[in-house]
């Protein structure tokens, strides 16, 4: 019990464009310390949307979430913006790098945000967490002088910062040819198996679900199996 | 830590975009430049045209003015006390035009501690003969070292001295005009006719110069002696007592105060040439109004580059938000962005500003009528600067506030789902 990570408790979420429909219908599920679990539907059915309410960033739903056992706020956006900073870690499909620094840099600026650690403390994590994706050696690159595969474990190592309760991710593979999908998802394994890193990925492959050590699955904006 | 890692973010996203960040500085730059050099131009300028006025007018004049008697005949008939009077063909009587009592009243205002000092005057008109033309003019009786200090006399003799009018006996300062037409040059002697009939022969010691065309025509000047000694007047005969005040704002009321203690005439600075005061705040006004458009001008330009920015960064903004960056934060960063811009751009616009105010004042600028001025008179009063820059400041800062606050609102979802 008390190693639950994040909880879904009846959640709820319409969108009234054009009208009003139910994307998400009473949703429920948790998710424990060191779990590797992936997220699959068809597409269409509510899983981004359903992620985007996990991570914090979209509050206009019903119901209640709680991460790391604390239920968040629905207008509080500085502590909110606080709670991503230090418990969640994010990888989407796209890299979003900001190309005006270089890979280092942008590994480092989640944790300067943070402020827990002296800047030098935070540069040499995020060599470290460079070192554990393999990519040491691109530290001082300009983040738009690398390839895609190689941007998209910059931004795991840049999620994996300020060493968060949980990483989300919306088909971080998406994008990748094959030989990168699976130097991305060996890095999440090893991250599960040696870290105890908590991962929730949404992902389209089966293949990759098949995997991973628990599979929750949604239709029509309902988990159908978890 | 957290303002320098902003600060940090703030100037990557700069250099980033250096041109058009240093377009929209130089808009800033260019604006705080013209703001400078118009204000510091137009108010020299002010200066100068008030100058060419005030610092030769007396704060208070205290003078005899020729006028009916106010105590006729009629009005001293106690039967008719009550009654409306009217009478006719009135004239004013042959009062003394000289200040009655002038040496008590000298006095009085040397003693008055709101007093900066005083100059006497007479005037007597006169003819300068010239062969057989008999040309009219003016002669004024002055002391030259009070009416040197507190008058700027000396500014306008454009060559001799005017000390030598006490020095030399029987002689005279000539308005240029008045001398061009008597063809005389310093050192010659001219002669002059009062309007008694009398002549005499004066040396000309200097030439005076207004810049008024009309007063150079038939100005001149002697000592106060002298010319008392031309009208055969005694030497207590003072037509005029010019006033200069520490503060040229009390003038009309002490004016009053003046006519009702002395029992004579005296007029103010103020009432004699209100146009003056007018033309300057009008002057200001547009030199502020062109200034501050310019501004907003530039205000426009950060504006428009800082949503251009926004709108290339969205990705940017969505992931620093989506790692914990709040709203704030960002909001910040684009302040930061703004107000650097405005800072440095105002900096070098005060630097070019005053460069630009300094290569005007050396711009010659000859004009007859203002005799002392060689170049293009410049005002470099630090209270252009300052307004310069706090009005850079807060026009960066409402240009950029607009903006920031756009890209605070930035919806993370909206972008990332966007892709
Ligand atoms: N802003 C919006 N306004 C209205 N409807 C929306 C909006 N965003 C998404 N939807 C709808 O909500 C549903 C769920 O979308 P969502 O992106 O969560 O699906 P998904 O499961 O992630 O699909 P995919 O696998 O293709 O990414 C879709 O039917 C979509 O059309
Ligand atoms: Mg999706």
């Amino acid at each position: 019990m008390s190693n639950t990570i994040l909880e879904a408790k009846n959640i709820n979420k319409y969108f009234n464009d054009p009208i009003r429909i139910q994307v998400l219908s009473d949703i429920n599920f948790s998710v424990n310390k060191g779990e590797f679990v992936s997220l699959t539907g068809k597409s269409g059915c509510g899983k981004s949307t359903l992620l985007y309410v996990l991570s914090t960033m979209d509050t206009d739903y019903e119901g209640q979430l709680l991460i790391d056992q604390e239920e968040m706020p629905k207008r509080n956006e500085p502590f909110l913006a606080k709670i991503r900073n230090e418990k969640i870690g994010f990888v989407f499909q796209f890299h979003y790098l900001l190309n005006e620094f270089n890979v280092l840099k942008n590994v480092m600026l989640p944790g300067l945000k943070q402020n827990k650690y002296s800047e030098e403390e935070v540069e040499f994590r995020a060599i470290e967490k460079l070192k554990i994706l393999g990519i040491e050696h691109l530290a001082l690159k300009q983040a738009n002088h690398v390839s895609g595969g190689e941007k998209q474990r910059v931004a795991i190592a840049r999620a994996l910062i300020n060493d968060p309760h949980i990483i989300m991710g919306d088909e971080p593979t998406g994008n990748l040819d094959k030989k990168n999908s699976d130097l991305v998802f060996d890095i999440f394994k090893r991250l599960a198996d040696e870290f105890n890193q908590t991962l929730l990925i949404v992902t389209h492959d089966p293949s990759f679900a098949a995997r991973t050590h628990r599979i929750i699955q949604m239709e029509d904006g309902k988990i159908i199996h978890s | 830590m957290k303002k320098k890692l902003l600060i940090n973010i703030a100037n990557g996203l700069l250099m980033a975009r250096w041109k058009q960040t240093l377009v929209a500085a130089v808009g800033v730059t260019f604006s705080i430049t013209m703001f400078i050099a118009l204000l510091s131009f137009m108010s020299g300028m002010n200066d100068l045209l008030d100058g060419l006025i005030i610092n030769r007018v007396p704060h208070i004049r205290i003078y005899n003015d020729i006028k009916p008697n106010a105590h006729q005949p009629i009005t001293l008939d106690r039967n008719y006390k009550t009654a409306h009077h009217f009478i006719s063909s009135i004239k004013s009587d042959e009062s003394r035009q000289s200040i009655y009592n002038s040496a008590a009243i000298m006095q009085a205002i040397k003693n008055d501690k709101r007093v900066l000092g005083f100059s006497q005057k007479l005037t007597a008109q006169v003819f300068f003969n010239d062969g057989n033309i008999d040309i009219t003019g003016s002669m004024s009786g002055v002391n030259p070292v009070e009416e040197g200090s507190l008058f700027h006399f000396d500014d306008y003799i454009t060559s001799g001295k005017s000390q030598d009018l006490t020095k030399i006996n029987n002689s005279v300062i000539l308005g240029k005009g008045l001398a061009e037409k008597l063809l005389t040059n310093i050192g010659d002697v001219i002669q002059i006719t009062t309007s008694k009939g009398e002549r005499f022969q004066l040396k000309v010691v200097g030439i005076y110069q207004s810049g008024l065309r009309d007063i150079d025509n038939v100005q001149s000047f002697a000592s106060v002696s002298t010319v008392q000694k031309i009208l055969s007047k005694p030497s207590n005969y003072i037509t005029d007592i010019q006033v200069k005040l520490k503060d040229i704002t009390q003038a009309p009321a002490m004016a009053k105060e003046y006519e009702q203690l002395f029992q004579t005439d005296a007029e103010d600075i103020q009432t004699a040439n209100s146009q003056f005061e007018t033309g300057s705040s009008i002057r200001t006004l547009i030199s502020y109004s062109v200034g501050i458009t310019l501004l907003i001008v530039a205000g426009f330009g950060i504006y428009n580059i800082l949503n251009m920015m926004i709108f290339e960064k969205m990705d940017s903004i969505a992931i620093l938000k989506a790692t914990g960056f709040s709203g704030r934060d960002v909001q910040n960063i684009f302040m930061y962005i703004a107000i650097s811009i405005g800072v440095f751009g105002g900096l070098c616009g005060l630097l070019l500003g005053f460069g630009l105010s300094s290569i005007i004042d050396q711009i010659p600028f000859n004009t007859a009528a203002l005799p002392t001025i060689k170049t293009f008179p410049i005002n470099y009063n630090p209270k252009f600067y300052l307004i310069g820059m706090v009005f850079s400041f807060f026009t960066t800062y409402f240009a950029g506030w607009f903006p920031a606050r756009k890209a605070s609102k930035i919806d993370p979802v909206i972008i990332i789902r966007g892709k």
